[in-house]
């Protein structure tokens, strides 16, 4: 069972290098997992280089957007006026396709690496934003009744009650504002194209397609891909880990 | 202690939930309030807690209004904090007041060793039984030694062999601990085995209907007792007068 989606993976690759091979297909067309790899293989250090930057832009703007997201988060659990003023922003920014707006944040925000740093901070701020906001509120208000009866201040409830009952989802956000965060980065490189920090995967996946050279792009696919799951898992696994050590998981 | 005297209280949406409530509770009671759900029970012992307030009447303390650790309450579910240990969800009603971990530890200690769990102070609620759970909860109440200990069913989602025992070492803690009990159920048989004062309330809009004194032991024994059995049937005769 355990190894049925490995199997599953390798049997698939297997029938696709066989098709390309007896049809002929043209590598240009469709290149065989063979090429790819080949194509990885013949430049892996640029290829590395540039998923590095992308990935430094990526977790750039997840920092970003758990600082601001758990931030507002907060300022909206602990005032009403902030709510009023918060929400309605928010969930704008989060309807707002980022391609309409990447190309003015590029041309606003002078500098390349802050400019893709803001695109993929706004798509990954909504999920950690709306998972604090709903985990702030989550404890049962028999618990608030109890803060209440011992006569809590309004910043011991928050921080011995809202923020802890907070954490499960804060995590949950994180791990789907990764997955976000870097196709937020591919996206805004992808619009800033030459004119922006020219230096990221999706850069070289751009490059690679305007040189016709098929098997270099789907070399640069697969790295973004493997660099989303394991983005993905390894936040998953940081979070389990996490509650795991405060016992509630 | 306390005198709730001519209590009403009308939530918005004009659900009448009590009228005309009056109860007088002194020192050492255990008094059991007794009806069926919905009938304003759990509302009447939140407006004890100052959890709420009423619409008409007045609570008259004797002594003045209770500062925060007068009062103790322990809802149905155990309500800790599930990522803390069973030392650090009874240490929380003393940290609220600024006390030191130090300060406190030993009378949290000694809160736990009361409900019978020493030796499990670090223990997270996960690790806990549902009856251990209650047994934190009931300790987190007794903490800060509380003139008035309120409880709203607190057994109720036990099973009965766990409620036999955390009832017959509740009415060892009430003795020891000499505080005054409000416990609210919807069992007869808790309230005759539990309380010294059983009041009857009915619902629509929620009043007290009665009120019976109980003269068993409060020890363990007395659910062997026939004039436990006695009580039980003069309660439900009681009971069914009132709704009637
Ligand atoms: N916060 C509230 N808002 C509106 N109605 C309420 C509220 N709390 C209780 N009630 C209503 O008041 C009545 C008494 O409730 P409650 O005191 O919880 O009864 P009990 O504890 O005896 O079961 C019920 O009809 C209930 O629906
Ligand atoms: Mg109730």
């Amino acid at each position: 069972m355990k190894w049925a989606p490995a199997l599953f993976g390798l049997l698939a690759l297997a029938l696709w290098q066989a098709a390309v091979w007896i049809e002929h297909v043209p590598v240009y067309v469709l290149p065989g997992p063979l090429a790819i790899v080949g194509a990885f293989a013949a430049d892996p250090v640029g290829l590395l280089t540039a998923l590095a930057s992308t990935l430094l832009v990526t977790f750039a703007a997840l920092f970003v957007a758990a600082v601001l997201g758990g931030a507002m988060a907060v300022a909206m659990s602990a005032s009403r006026l902030a709510q009023a003023a918060i929400q309605p922003w928010a969930v704008a920014l989060q309807v707002t396709p980022l391609p309409a707006i990447a190309p003015l944040i590029i041309i606003w925000v002078g500098d390349p690496f802050v400019a893709l740093v803001v695109c993929a901070t706004i798509v990954a701020f909504f999920p950690l934003f709306a998972n604090t906001a709903s985990g702030l509120a989550s404890a049962p208000p028999e618990l608030d009744d109890l803060f209440r009866l011992y006569g809590a201040r309004r910043w011991q409830t928050m921080a011995l009650l809202r923020l802890p009952a907070a954490l499960p989802y804060f995590l949950s956000g994180l791990r789907i504002s990764g997955g976000l965060a870097l196709v937020g980065a591919v996206v805004a490189e992808l619009v800033a194209g030459s004119g922006g920090f020219a230096s990221g995967l999706a850069y070289r996946i751009l490059e690679a397609s305007f040189r016709l050279e098929m098997p270099r792009m789907f070399a640069a696919l697969v790295l973004l891909a493997i660099a989303g799951i394991v983005l993905n898992f390894g936040l998953g696994a940081v979070g389990r880990m996490i509650l795991r050590r405060r016992g509630v998981a | 202690m306390l005198t709730v005297n001519t209590v009403g209280r009308v939530f918005p949406g004009g659900i009448e939930a009590l009228r005309d409530t009056s109860l007088r509770m002194d020192e050492t009671d255990f008094i059991a309030l007794l009806g069926p759900s919905g009938c304003g029970k759990s509302t009447l012992l939140r407006l004890i807690a100052g959890l709420d307030q009423p619409d008409s009447g007045r609570l008259d303390w004797d002594g003045g209004a209770p500062v925060p650790g007068d009062i103790g309450f322990v809802f149905q579910d155990a309500t800790l904090l599930p990522w803390s240990t069973a030392e650090d969800n009874v240490f929380l009603p003393l940290r609220l007041r600024g006390m030191t971990r130090a300060e406190a530890m030993p009378l949290v200690h000694a809160a736990l060793h009361r409900v019978g769990l020493a030796g499990f102070e670090t223990a997270r609620p996960r690790a806990l039984s549902g009856g251990m759970r209650m047994r934190v909860s009931i300790a987190r109440a007794l903490v800060t030694k509380p003139r008035l200990l309120l409880m709203d069913e607190p057994f109720a989602a036990l099973d009965e062999f766990t409620r036999h025992k955390l009832q017959a070492d509740l009415l060892e803690v009430w003795k020891q601990a000499g505080c005054t009990v409000v416990f609210v159920t919807h069992s007869i048989y808790e309230a005759a085995f539990l309380a010294r004062r059983i009041v009857l309330m009915t619902p629509r809009p929620g009043k007290i209907a009665a009120e019976i004194a109980s003269s068993l032991q409060p020890v363990a024994e007395t659910r062997l007792d026939p004039a436990y059995a006695a009580l039980v049937t003069e309660i439900s005769r009681a009971m069914a007068a009132a709704l009637a």
